[in-house]
Formats: C-alpha cells, structure tokens, sequence
C-alpha cells in the first residue's frame, strides 16, 4: 500500500497511466474502509483458521494417521482458500453497495476508465490476501507446520495463492455487477465458492472419493492451485499441476474480467 | 453550438415497454439555470442520466458544453458534476478524504486535492466536520458535501437531480443560496424539481415535463401568463362586512367568490378592469379591506392545469380567461 500510494504522488516522471493511477486511488480508498471496518477481513481469516483446526482434530488421525502429518497435508490448502475469502466478501459487497447507493453514479460522470472502479477495490484484495496469508502461515507454524522446500518456494506458493485470489476475485466482482444487493452477493458467493472451495484434495487426497465427485475436484481449479502450493511448501516435484494452475488464474482472468467490467459498464 | 451549457433534441429513451423519455427538446444557454419541473415517474432522472452519460439515449441527440452525450462522453465528464438524490459520498470516509479523493481521481495532486477540498468544505460550512466519518453526519450536512463533491473539478454544467428533496425549510433555502452562488460563478445548472416554488425561486428557465414529453416551458412569467386568469385577493378589516363584498364581487365577476380563512374573499377575474371596478365599489360602500391584491395565478396552479392534474374549479375559470 505504501509503495502504491508514494507512486501515486510521488514522481510525476514516472506516472502510471490514468486508468491504473485510478484505480490506485480507489484501492486506497477500499482498504481505508477495510481499516474503519475490518469484520470482512477478520471473517476471511478466522473461517480458514476454523477449517484448518477443525479438519486437523477431526480427520488427522484417520486421514494421515497424525496431526503433525496432516497438517503438512492441509496447510497449503487452508493458505488456498484463505486468499480466496479474504477478499471476496468485502470486494463483492463494496461494489454491490457502490452500485446501489449512487456511488458508482458519481464514478461513472467523473473522467476516469470504468475498469478503476472494479480494479481499485480488486488491488486491493491483493493487500488483504498479503495479510490473511501471512496471519495464517503465523497460525500454521504455531500449530506445528514446517517448511521442507526452500524459502524462494514458500514464496512461490504465497504468490500462487495470492495471483489465483487475484483472478478469482473477478468471478465476485462479475457476481457483484450481476446481483441486485449485497445480500444476494453474499448468498450467491457462497453458493459459488463452496462446492468450489471444499470440492478439492483440501481436506483428503481425491482418490478416495466417489466418482462424480472425483471428477469435479480433478478439473477444478482451486484442487490444481492446492497441489501445487503443497509440491511447493513440501519440497516435493511440482509436476504439471503448476502449469494447470497457472493455465486456470489466465483463464479465470480472460473471462470474468472483461464480463465484469462489460456489465459494470452496461448496468442502468 | 458553444452558446449552450447543454442542448437536447427529440431525446427518447425506452425502459422495457413504457417511454421514459418521448422526445424532449431542451436547451440552456451558459450560466443559467433551467428548472425541470414534473411529478414522480415523468422522466427527470431519466434525463439528467443521459446528459450526464450515464444512460445511452435511443432516440435524438444532446451536447452537453458543445460536447455529444454520446460520441465524445469523456469530453462531457470533464466538464459536468452530478448531484442530487441518485448520487451520493462514501459513508465510511470522512468527508475531507470523500473530496480529497475525488480530487485526485481528476487528477489533482494531492496537495492540490487536499486544498481544494478545505477550501470547499469551508465555503459549505463543513470544516468542523471534516474528519468524521459521513456516516454521522445529518441530511443536510450530507446534501452539502454532496454539492461540495460535484464541484471539485469546477464543472461548466452541474446537474442536480432533486437536490432539495428531504431536506427541511431551512436547510432548503441554505441549498438555494448555494445554487445561486453557482450561477453567480457562471456555471449552467439543469435543477430537476417537484417543488414549483423551487423552480420559481432559482430558474431562468422553467420546462414542465410530464410522461417523457415537455408540455410547457418558458419563464416562470411566461409559464404564469400562458394559463392566465388573474385573482383578486381581499381581506376585509370588519368580518361583519364579509357578506355585503361578497356581493359586490359577485356582481363585477358573475361568480361567487370563495371564502377563505381570515375573512379573506378569493375571485378570478377577466382582466385589471374588473379588479379597478371592485376596488371603486368597495370604496364607495366604505367597507374597510386590509389586504387587497392582483395576482397571477401560482405555479401550482400552472402545473395542475398543464399535467391535467384534477383541477379545482377555480382551475377551471383560469383556463377559460386564457
């Protein structure tokens, strides 16, 4: 935030173009209302935190025969779907609000882009995943996780969890343009992000499960994201899943992004 | 082109089946202010949102500060505010940060944004309240710094879209005294209002709008002249002589004249000849009046008689004199 903000203002020899300038200045107004309001960043952090204590107490003897195990199993996951949270309630809710109170009416006659709406509350995210990921390698390392790949792979892994939370954060803020109020974000994110989230090798690798089931947490995104995160922090071979991975945050990006800001701009 | 703050031709917009907008032509030269005046549902909104480009028309063409609505919309955002009911400030931020913000999404830097918002917030009396968050602030307060925000970037044309709705007598008029103030800058301003006395206190130009389509417009003189029929006023000094003016009214106008409260007797009348004849016959019977007036008939009753509101049958004998 620091580094944004001094870009912003500081070297008018280096200025960014308009449209990411903005999108600065509206991403800094998206974490001041995180500072006054923080309830959606502490719920994108607890819930993990819960999941991750909860699945450690319930399946760590019967899925890993330990919980000192399962959670080098789990963690990578948990930090997966931490990102994700973080920022969609409040990304999503923001902008839904933004639309309904005339908020956006004013962005919308001022001289700026239609992306630096979106993309100012979504730059912001990236802050908030920053911070619920490492409050959660915090919690993690307290319950007794341990790095076995080297620090430059630890980072990778972060920043895989952060860049997939990037890209999902436009499938929200498309949910967000689409939804009539913040309510209907919320029931409709978590309609999405549920089977999307838990419907993964997060808690059990996928081989045990029953077919229909198997087949959707091998082709979603968040299962590629996850194994790859856990190669990374364990030291084990990356394989192919890192470029899946990858392949899914492009994809997820190409598509909701532009559907986003299409509707965002159309939306009466 | 340039002479006009905004023009429109034949605007027409389209929601799902009704028409929104039916074809208004309407224009402002520069640095005036131009009163839309209709009822709830007559396509206000629907018009400021197209000048502002946040609609698209369907149908006809406007230019906001020689500048099209549609083909150049950038141009026209550099050069309007929007203000009024629909838009609004962030709650969570104080109102300094709500301007300064706004500042520097136009590009101030942000020393510059930052006195240009102490200066605005001092001009509306909002210094002490600055740094607290908008959400405590009151409806007017909130009205002002939703004034306050619209011209941070020293807009040519501002767009207030029922600004004074919700707020109480005082604060309105604290309102109108801002609105004059922006005329007094030069800026042309299009004032959306349901209040006719509104329109009437701050417009050059007044356009009634009904069902998407102009019905009137002109002056608020000319919108009085047009409905015509005058109305002679008069209250009497002694209630006991109520009954011997009201048949001499009776007599010059051929109606009976409606008794209002305050031993007041209200008539229309068909020109100042009658009101001069009512005047000598009063005297000549000595009846003692304390108030007596000639006037046009109110924008109320311009309105009624335009929109084909239910009329009252004084209503009625307006029309008819015109």
């Amino acid at each position: 935030m620091m580094t944004t903000t001094a870009r912003t203002h500081g070297q008018p020899q280096l200025r960014p173009p308009a449209w990411l300038r903005h999108s600065l200045v509206l991403a800094r107004r998206s974490l001041v209302k995180t500072t006054r309001n923080p309830g959606p960043i502490v719920n994108g952090v607890v819930t993990p935190a819960l999941f991750m204590v909860l699945f450690l107490y319930l399946f760590g003897g019967s899925v890993a025969g330990s919980t000192t195990d399962y959670l080098q199993y789990l963690f990578p996951g948990i930090l997966v779907v931490g990102a994700g949270l973080a920022g969609m309630v409040s990304t999503g809710t923001n902008i839904n609000l933004d639309l309904k109170n005339g908020v956006t009416d004013r962005f919308r006659s001022l001289p700026i882009s239609r992306l630096a709406p979106l993309l100012g509350s979504v730059l912001a995210d990236i802050v908030r995943y920053l911070l619920a990921v490492a409050i959660l390698f915090g919690i993690g390392t307290a319950l007794g996780f341990r790095l076995h790949g080297s620090l430059a792979a630890a980072f990778a892994a972060a920043g895989l969890a952060i860049l997939f939370g990037f890209c999902l954060s436009w499938l929200t803020v498309f949910l967000a343009v689409l939804a009539k109020d913040p309510n209907a974000v919320l029931a409709f994110s978590f309609i999405t992000f549920l089977p999307l989230q838990l419907g993964t090798s997060l808690a059990g690798p996928t081989d045990t499960l029953p077919g229909w089931l198997r087949a959707w947490a091998e082709i979603n995104p968040v299962t590629h994201v996850i194994d790859a995160c856990r190669a990374l922090l364990n030291g084990t071979p990356v394989g192919g899943t890192l470029t899946t991975a990858l392949v899914w945050c492009a994809v997820l990006f190409v598509v909701f992004c532009p559907l986003a800001v299409g509707t965002y701009s159309r939306r009466q | 082109m340039d002479e006009y703050g905004f023009d429109a031709e034949g605007l027409a917009k389209r929601f799902d089946k009704t028409d929104a907008l039916d074809g208004v032509t309407l224009a402002a030269p520069r640095g005036q202010v131009l009163g839309l005046l209709g009822p709830n549902g007559a396509g206000k909104t629907t018009m400021i949102r197209i000048l502002a480009t946040l609609l698209r028309p369907d149908g006809g063409r406007a230019a906001v500060a020689g500048f099209d609505v549609v083909r150049q919309p950038a141009r026209v955002r550099q050069r309007i505010a929007l203000s009024g009911q629909h838009t609004s400030v962030d709650e969570e931020l104080t109102g300094l940060a709500n301007l300064v913000m706004i500042g520097q999404l136009l590009d101030l830097p942000r020393r510059h944004a930052t006195q240009r918002a102490a200066t605005l917030l001092s001009r509306f009396g909002l210094e002490e309240a600055a740094r607290r968050p908008v959400a405590g602030y009151s409806g007017g307060m909130r009205r002002r710094l939703d004034l306050a925000a619209s011209l941070v970037g020293r807009p040519e044309v501002v767009f207030l879209d029922e600004p004074s709705a919700g707020l109480d007598p005082g604060k309105r008029e604290e309102l109108w005294q801002m609105i004059r103030g922006l005329r007094a800058d030069g800026v042309t301003v299009l004032l959306t209002t349901q209040y006719l006395e509104e329109a009437d206190a701050l417009a050059d130009t007044i356009a009634v709008i009904d069902h998407g389509r102009v019905i009137a417009s002109g002056t608020p003189a000319e919108l009085k002249r047009q409905v015509g029929g005058h109305t002679v006023t008069a209250r009497l000094t002694d209630p006991a002589d109520t009954d011997t003016a009201a048949a001499i009214l009776t007599a010059v106008t051929d109606q009976v004249p409606e008794r209002s409260t305050h031993h007041e007797l209200v008539v229309s009348v068909a020109g100042d000849g009658e009101f001069f004849e009512i005047v000598d016959r009063l005297r000549r019977d000595a009846i003692g009046i304390s108030e007596l007036s000639l006037r046009l008939p109110s924008l109320d009753e311009v309105f009624h008689a335009l929109t084909g509101a239910p009329r009252t049958p004084a209503d009625d004998t307006s029309t008819k004199a015109a």
